[in-house]
């Protein structure tokens, strides 16, 4: 085991559907060897309920369509040294930016009043407010590494986590690709 | 036909109307127009009635001070504009006042000096006649000489002859990108096949440019023979003008021009009783600036899709449906008939070392004078400007004159002392375009100049390349951003990075120049793209 | 692709590409010696078997000598020509172009039937482009499903007229063509009427073959299901031209 100190991660899903967590833990085994190297002080898959301080790298999936999804991206940002936008909704804005094309209010009359037949009405409490354009992690802050794809297979997230362990900068075109 | 007859035919029309002494001359071209000159005609000759045989009412082409429109002179039957009374700003009114002022003195209250630098400044070669003949006559265009270039060229010359005197005149394409007309006729001619084409691209389309509709308006003929000679030199009998639908009165001129020209037999068959035929057919622009673009203008003329296609191969080898075809500008054509009449060598002997002639040019934008003036290359800027154009009006400084249109650049107060012509203005990292010069005093925004350029360039992209369809869009998004003070420093060099793209990598020149006004302003300006960052 | 040679006269021409020295018939195109010789040039609007258009701006090359980028669909080989086809200036070029296409409409790869199959997406991936850094214009375009057998996503389209082409160059028909400017430009099926309405359009499926994108596919496709094959064009063009 490596004498130098365990680099500090942390991860979370802003709008996406977590299937690029999943494909993070479809490294299996590989999880054991990763976890020898990094410590995941913050993410969805463990407790942690604050971002500490002074991370090494920030792992972002999703895109950002909310007040909270701007606020988590700008505070990954503060935090970390290094930032990914991990999966094509992090990357290109895919499929939450397709409502793009409508008008917000459209888009929320759609999902909360015209498809719903006993009380529509709009939540207004205890959600984020939505913005009115979807748009990439690296449309509100600057990111350092983007790995697309759909998810972004198990083999991608491993090769671009070895790559910033080992302290170089991946090339994640050579392994992923946007959709894939 | 030889020069001898032709000289008799003028002296024929020149003779026709031996009583009339004096001409009260109306410019009848589209700015004098659009402020009234037709009323004033209309007055004029009402109010002369049939009082006094000796003086007649004529309509004629652009005399050049369109802020001054509309504009009346008058001036002995052979006069020119500076052996005139000129009257600026005359209404309907006036029509009484001037007729009763011919046999007396002036009428000091509408006079306008003629000894202004305006027009002392000023050489004429390709408007020699504009403002002195009437455009629809084309006895007016014989009587002052008219068509003697195209009978020497056809009765004492050969096709080389002429190409020795074109080449040697040093004359370059007046529609912007300045190559040499010489050679490019010289490659027509020399190119194989029986069927050539020769195409007068009159598709004006800059912001600003009125040079080529002037001289169509003022004086058709003229850009007629110039093609008529250019045909007779490259071997060519058909020819097209490309004329944009939204110069209406040119088009009419042209036709009736072209109408007349034929009936007395200097073009069509057998043009002077020579071997030497020509038919001219005029095709209509619908409204596209790409299509001033030589392939996209060929495109068009062939009845497809106005857009440009790569070159090689140039139109010199392959053009109009795959035939040697020759392209030149309204100007480029309009500056033959003197070069075969006085010889290339005196055409070489005005203008700069490598930009030989005059070039005409439209002032506009926040300047006294606007109008049409044609300086011999290498007048300096500052004369244009501030002599010949009056500076700037209501107490402001100057800040910019772009030139070129949207292909062109901003050129700030301290060069203003450069010497016009194609090559200086490139290393000002604008260009000598079509002649547009837009003048900018100190109120004006730079970087609302760079994206009102930009939205030019955006909305009139054929869309066929990507860099240009989609670059300008984006060059055009930020432009925006930074002129709402949204935008941050990496947006400016996202734009940066993006000029460089489109201009390397873009088909035509459209796409090629359209980052040309960015890059001059941010070159000169940057300070004012700087002011404008926000957004953190 | 020029129709096949019966000339006399052509002439052998020698010439240099990223080092090799290679030969090559004097009416060949840059990019026809590139692809002969395993030289890989990125391209969208060229395709082998169809008339050169040279509106992609992927394949300009740079030529020794001259600071002007040449399109190596539309240029000719020459004798003596030393070519470099993938510089560092070139990458980036691509790259940028690569990014405004994505930017321009609405390349959603990860719900697209041509996912896995798609030349766009290929040139991305080749080009490193691994996000794109202007913004996305989010124009709305239409999906035009009136045909029974295939549909037109405009959202995909690249613009790039092989359907254009191929249609009138190969199959005769000319269904297809462009309207518009700039970026509304679109493809159109003959007065811009619905394709399932086209009354020349032959039902061939020429056009969803070349179709680089998922714009034109066949109908009852799913994601990644579209896989187009374009083998039968230099065939079918080789045929119509020696005719």
């Amino acid at each position: 085991m490596s004498a130098s100190p365990k680099i500090r991660v942390a991860t979370t899903w802003l709008d996406g559907c977590s299937g690029c967590h999943m494909s993070f833990l479809d490294m299996d085994e590989r999880l054991i060897e990763l976890i020898q190297q990094v410590d995941i002080v913050y993410s969805p898959l463990v407790d942690a309920k604050t971002l500490p301080d002074h991370l090494d790298v920030g792992i972002l999936e999703g895109s950002i369509s909310s007040e909270e999804d701007l606020e988590k991206a700008l505070e990954f940002r503060r935090h970390c040294r290094i930032l990914v936008s991990l999966g094509d909704c992090a990357v290109n804005g895919n499929v939450p930016a397709m409502r793009n094309h409508f008008k917000l209010a459209d888009v929320i009359n759609r999902a909360y009043r015209d498809n719903v037949t006993l009380q529509p009405q709009i939540p207004s409490r205890g959600v984020p407010a939505l913005l009115s354009v979807v748009k990439p992690v690296h449309g509100v802050v600057g990111v350092d590494v983007f790995v697309p794809g759909c998810p972004p297979s198990a083999d991608a997230i491993w090769y671009v986590l070895s790559e910033l362990i080992a302290g170089r900068r991946p090339d994640p075109s050579s392994v992923t690709r946007f959709g894939a | 036909m030889n020069l001898d007859d032709l000289a008799e035919l003028a002296e024929q029309f020149r003779a026709a109307d031996p009583v009339v002494e004096r001409e009260v001359r109306v410019c009848v071209a589209a700015s004098c127009q659009s402020s009234g000159a037709s009323p004033v005609f209309d007055a004029l000759v009402a109010s002369l009635g049939d009082g006094k045989p000796a003086c007649k009412v004529k309509g004629v082409g652009c005399m050049g001070l369109c802020s001054a429109g509309p504009l009346v002179s008058v001036a002995d039957k052979d006069g020119d504009l500076e052996g005139s009374v000129l009257y600026r700003d005359v209404a309907p009114e006036d029509a009484e006042d001037i007729v009763a002022s011919l046999d007396g003195p002036p009428l000091e209250r509408l006079r306008c000096a003629t000894d202004h630098p305006f027009f002392a400044r000023q050489q004429k070669i390709v408007l020699e006649h504009a403002g002195i003949i009437d455009p629809n006559s084309f006895k007016g265009y014989v009587a002052v000489g008219g068509y003697a270039a195209l009978i020497q060229a056809l009765s004492e010359m050969t096709p080389t002859d002429v190409l020795r005197e074109v080449t040697a005149s040093g004359l370059r394409g007046r529609g912007g990108g300045g190559y040499p007309t010489g050679l490019k006729w010289s490659t027509v001619a020399k190119m194989p096949g029986a069927q050539k084409y020769v195409i007068c691209n009159a598709d004006e389309g800059d912001p600003g440019a009125f040079m080529d509709r002037a001289i169509l308006e003022s004086d058709p003929h003229r850009v007629l023979e110039g093609m008529a000679i250019a045909a007779y030199a490259i071997g060519a009998s058909k020819a097209y003008v490309y004329i944009r639908a939204e110069y209406p009165l040119a088009v009419e001129r042209l036709q009736t021009a072209i109408r007349k020209a034929k009936r007395a037999g200097f073009l069509g068959n057998k043009i002077g009783d020579t071997q030497f035929s020509l038919e001219v057919e005029i095709r209509l622009g619908a409204g596209a600036f790409v299509c001033g673009e030589e392939t996209a203008l060929m495109a068009s003329i062939e009845g497809l899709r106005g857009q440009p296609r790569p070159r090689p191969p140039y139109p010199a080898e392959s053009g109009l449906w795959g035939h040697p075809t020759l392209i030149n500008n309204v100007e480029t054509f309009a500056n033959i008939a003197p070069i075969i009449r006085e010889g290339g060598e005196w055409f070489a002997s005005i203008g700069t070392e490598n930009s030989k002639g005059t070039k005409v040019f439209a002032l506009a934008g926040t300047i006294a004078n606007t109008g049409l003036i044609e300086v011999p290359m290498g007048t300096s800027l500052r004369d244009i400007i501030e002599s010949i154009g009056g500076g700037i009006p209501g107490g402001k400084s100057f800040k910019a004159v772009q030139t070129g249109g949207p292909s062109g650049g901003c050129i700030p107060e301290q060069h203003l002392d450069i010497a016009v012509d194609y090559d200086s203005l490139k290393t000002l990292g604008t260009m000598m375009g079509s002649g547009g010069m837009i003048v900018m005093d100190e109120s004006s925004c730079m970087v609302d100049v760079a994206r009102y350029f930009m939205e030019f360039c955006m909305t009139e992209s054929c869309g066929k390349c990507i860099p240009c369809r989609t670059g300008t869009q984006q060059m055009h998004a930020i432009l925006d951003k930074l002129a709402k003070a949204q935008a941050t420093s990496a947006d400016l060099a996202l734009l940066e990075e993006l000029c460089e793209v489109v201009q390397s990598t873009s088909l035509c020149g459209l796409g090629q120049t359209a980052p040309n006004p960015v890059l001059s302003t941010l070159r000169y300006f940057r300070d004012e793209y700087e002011m404008k960052l926000g957004g953190g | 692709m020029p129709p096949p040679a019966n000339q006399p006269n052509i002439r052998v021409v020698t010439l240099n590409i990223d080092g090799q020295d290679l030969s090559a018939r004097e009416d060949e195109t840059i990019i026809e010696v590139c692809r002969e010789n395993q030289i890989p040039i990125p391209s969208l609007c060229y395709l082998e078997g169809l008339s050169v258009w040279g509106a992609c701006r992927l394949c300009l090359v740079e030529l020794a000598g001259q600071n002007r980028l040449l399109a190596a669909c539309s240029t000719r080989v020459a004798e003596g020509m030393r070519i470099q086809t993938n510089t560092e200036r070139l990458q980036r070029y691509r790259r940028t172009i690569v990014e405004l296409l994505f930017a321009e409409r609405n390349h959603v790869c990860s719900v697209c039937v041509s996912n896995g199959h798609c030349e766009l997406q290929w040139l991305a991936q080749r080009c490193g482009v691994d996000h794109v850094r202007v913004p996305y214009r989010q124009a709305s375009y239409q999906v035009d499903s009136s045909h029974e057998m295939f549909r037109l996503d405009h959202d995909r389209c690249v613009l790039c007229t092989r359907c254009v082409r191929v249609c009138d160059e190969i199959e005769g028909a000319h269904t297809w063509d462009v309207m518009g400017r700039g970026s509304d430009c679109r493809v159109i099926t003959d007065m811009a009427q619905p394709w399932g309405d086209s009354e020349t359009c032959t039902s061939c499926g020429k056009c969803v073959q070349v179709c680089p994108t998922g714009a034109l596919v066949k109908q009852g496709t799913s994601v990644g299901e579209m896989v187009k094959d374009q083998h039968f064009l230099p065939i079918l063009a080789r045929r119509r031209h020696t005719i």
